[in-house]
């Protein structure tokens, strides 16, 4: 993992002291709210419907045990004892009090956290594949230029006013799990022609009430100009974005406007002009020395089987439906990836515990090499478990009610606050998830349909990836009434897509007969070995709409 | 407005700014609009006397990159303090284009700002009044290093970090 060394430090110390002066010149009347709110976003504080809301950046979702520690800490003595995992691998705090904040991001500092660029019209906390560096047929580790990418970002003094904020992504994989071609820069890293790690950049993705997939606009950028690109990116967006209208202003309406061709090449053109911008090419001097910090552990050498897992899996039907559905294949033998979902059946997505946090952080400080992941479908990654060990990892994450058999399933859905905490929901999206959870709460059923996306946002702007579900809810206000409206064939991977809406919206006791329709027709329809998505490319939107609006 | 230059008070500022239908006075510092320039230029290059522009955010820099020795002003406006166009501006004119004079932003700045100027190549502010020069001296003491180069000699972490 990556450590602070005393430069790193010495700018979070710093920054939590320029807070607190900010904090204590709101409180004394000398900075408006107007004024003071665009700094305290940029230290991850909002103002929310019934408190304010911290949101604690976890940088490209990679965790210490102590760290984990500290969130569980923070849970416990500044809020109501638990915190939300989010879609872009951060944590945050409903509850806090604004006095109390200057104090917990001290405590946070402690242990290498901060709360920096997790909002605001800047760039945010850089994301990345959760399976960074344990992943089975990885080009290169995400983590290396993730981290070059936050140092460069952090405090950006040309880039903290941006037209609107700014979120980059980054996979080292063929199979993309931080869904790259849904963020303003996606960054995928591929061979480069001498062999050496290089990058595909694509711009304009979103989500939000104009969904856009990114476009090419940089292929095979090499590693000693990543900085440099992502300027001449920056900068065109900064000068040429639109600040006329909020819901006009992200990247991709830029790009949408211009053409990703004209777009791409004024990005070329800037990054040529050279004098504000050559002096970021990358010394390979540093590309190593960051490398360094994420060079693998100490694996043992094992073989690839581990006989007490395999009879376990055997002796035991519960650990085999686990093991099924939560742990991925891990690039180095005898080791495995696991999955710890978040998503118990009827609970809040995304959700944990202090008492959770801390059984994390015991099992990977113990059995994962001191490592955890947080993923942006809301759960978090165990990265480095010997098989062996497995068996025992289970039941203490079963203990804790953090081991359901469902990752990839119907009932891990990604789930935005909703009208329960956030000022700008329409309508209430954790009880909608915890209904469809408990409706499909039969596991082996669950197993039975198979891989199937879930995404729901309580409004438009789609922090629950909504656009991009292989069923997508998105809520809505009819006459103060909250609805529910579906899409269908969304994909967040390498394949992405945005969803097509598949009717006119569902009142709350509807959505969840219409969600259990539409799983009844893709069962109908499925061939062998067809995912929902499968199908749904297959025989398209038609069917859905007859099975659901027939009796209409 | 009040102005400070390199972090101290400006009491009497020589700049006249010329409203674009006014008649240009001969004898002052003359601070126009880009507009302006771009129309009258050639009359502009015959006055004896020192010239300034004035961007407003929208305006393209590139139209005066060529023009950038002849003035001894530049003045970037800030309409409000979350447009953040004249940071691109100003890393343009000064650090692409090597500008020697004074770099001015104008309009709705924070002094939690002043340090994002400086280090886009601003040496003066004209705004509000609690950027005073105790301010000032506050906000670039705040942070002791930088991870970005911007092209103001500061020795940045990357740059610490290697020198040996």
């Amino acid at each position: 993992m990556y450590r602070y060394d005393e430069f790193d430090h010495t700018m979070v110390k710093e920054r939590v002291a320029e807070f607190a002066g900010q904090v204590r010149r709101r409180l004394a009347g000398e900075l408006t709210e107007d004024e003071f709110k665009p700094l305290r976003l940029m230290n991850g504080l909002y103002l929310q419907l019934h408190a304010y809301m911290l949101r604690v950046a976890v940088p490209y979702g990679t965790l210490s045990s102590k760290q984990m520690r500290m969130l569980a800490h923070v849970a416990r003595k500044y809020d109501k004892g638990y915190g939300h995992f989010t879609t872009r691998q951060n944590i945050q705090y409903h509850w806090p009090k604004l006095t109390d904040v200057p104090a917990i991001l001290e405590e946070l500092a402690t242990v290498e956290m901060h709360a920096i660029q997790t909002s605001g019209n800047c760039i945010r906390n850089v994301t990345a594949d959760q399976y960074a560096g344990v992943a089975a047929g990885e080009i290169d580790d995400p983590r290396i230029w993730s981290e070059i990418l936050r140092q460069w970002s952090t405090f950006h003094p040309e880039y903290t006013f941006l037209p609107r904020k700014f979120k980059f992504a980054v996979t080292g994989h063929a199979n993309d799990r931080a869904a790259i071609k849904v963020h303003d820069v996606g960054i995928v890293i591929v061979e480069g022609d001498d062999g050496k790690p290089a990058f595909d950049v694509y711009a304009g993705g979103g989500q939000g009430r104009t969904p856009m997939i990114a476009h090419l606009v940089g292929s095979k950028i090499p590693a000693r100009d990543l900085l440099h690109f992502s300027d001449a990116i920056m900068r065109v967006y900064n000068m040429h974005g639109r600040r006329d209208n909020l819901f006009k202003a992200r990247i991709k309406i830029l790009v949408h406007a211009l053409g990703p061709e004209e777009f791409a090449r004024q990005v070329k053109e800037e990054f040529a002009k050279g004098g504000a911008g050559e002096d970021l090419k990358l010394p390979e001097g540093e590309i190593e020395r960051i490398r360094a910090y994420f060079a693998p552990p100490a694996y043992e050498t094992l073989p690839d089987n581990d006989a007490g897992y395999t009879q376990a899996l055997v002796d035991n039907k519960a650990f085999a439906l686990w093991a099924r559905t939560n742990l991925a294949e891990h690039k180095v033998p005898g080791y495995a990836i696991v999955n710890v979902s978040l998503k118990p059946i009827g609970g809040t997505a995304g959700d944990a515990s202090d008492a959770q946090m801390d059984v994390v952080a015991d099992l990977a400080e113990t059995y994962s090499f001191d490592e955890i992941r947080v993923t942006h479908e809301q759960n978090l990654v165990l990265p480095n478990v010997k098989k062996a060990d497995l068996f025992e990892v289970w039941q203490r994450l079963a203990a804790a009610d953090l081991a359901t058999p469902n990752i990839g399933l119907i009932s891990d859905m990604i789930v935005c606050p909703g009208l329960d905490y956030c000022d700008l929901a329409n309508a209430r999206s954790i009880s909608i998830g915890q209904m469809i959870s408990q409706r499909f709460a039969d596991l082996d059923r669950e197993h039975d349909i198979g891989e199937l996306r879930v995404k729901i946002s309580g409004c438009i702007n789609a922090c629950g990836h909504h656009h991009v579900g292989h069923i997508g809810i998105l809520g809505v206000d009819k006459k103060g009434v909250e609805n529910y409206q579906v899409s269908l064939g969304g994909s967040a991977d390498e394949n992405a897509a945005v969803g097509d809406i598949v009717g006119p919206a569902f009142t709350e006791d509807k959505i969840v007969w219409a969600i259990e329709t539409i799983v009844e027709t893709y069962l109908d329809r499925r061939q062998d070995g067809e995912r929902f998505i499968d199908t749904y490319r297959r025989i398209g939107v038609d069917p859905f709409k007859e099975t659901l609006y027939a009796t209409a | 407005m009040p102005l400070l230059k390199n972090g101290v008070a400006v009491a009497d500022d020589q700049w006249v700014r010329v409203e674009d239908d006014a008649a240009l006075p001969e004898d002052c510092h003359a601070l126009v609009s880009m507009t302006r320039w771009l129309k009258d230029r050639d009359t502009l290059l015959t006055r004896n006397k020192p010239i300034g522009v004035a961007l407003a955010a929208g305006d393209n820099p590139d139209e005066i990159m060529g023009d950038l020795d002849r003035f001894g002003l530049i003045a970037v406006d800030f309409p409000v303090f979350k447009d953040g166009r004249g940071f691109s501006y100003g890393r343009l004119i000064r650090h692409r284009g090597k500008f020697e004079g004074e770099l001015r932003a104008t309009g709705g700045m924070l002094v939690d700002q002043l340090h994002y100027l400086v280090r886009c190549g601003f040496d003066a502010v004209e705004g509000d009044k609690r950027i005073t020069e105790a301010a000032w001296a506050e906000a670039l003491s705040r942070f002791s290093n930088v991870y970005q180069p911007t092209g103001d000699g500061r020795q940045t972490v990357m740059q610490k970090r290697h020198a040996g």
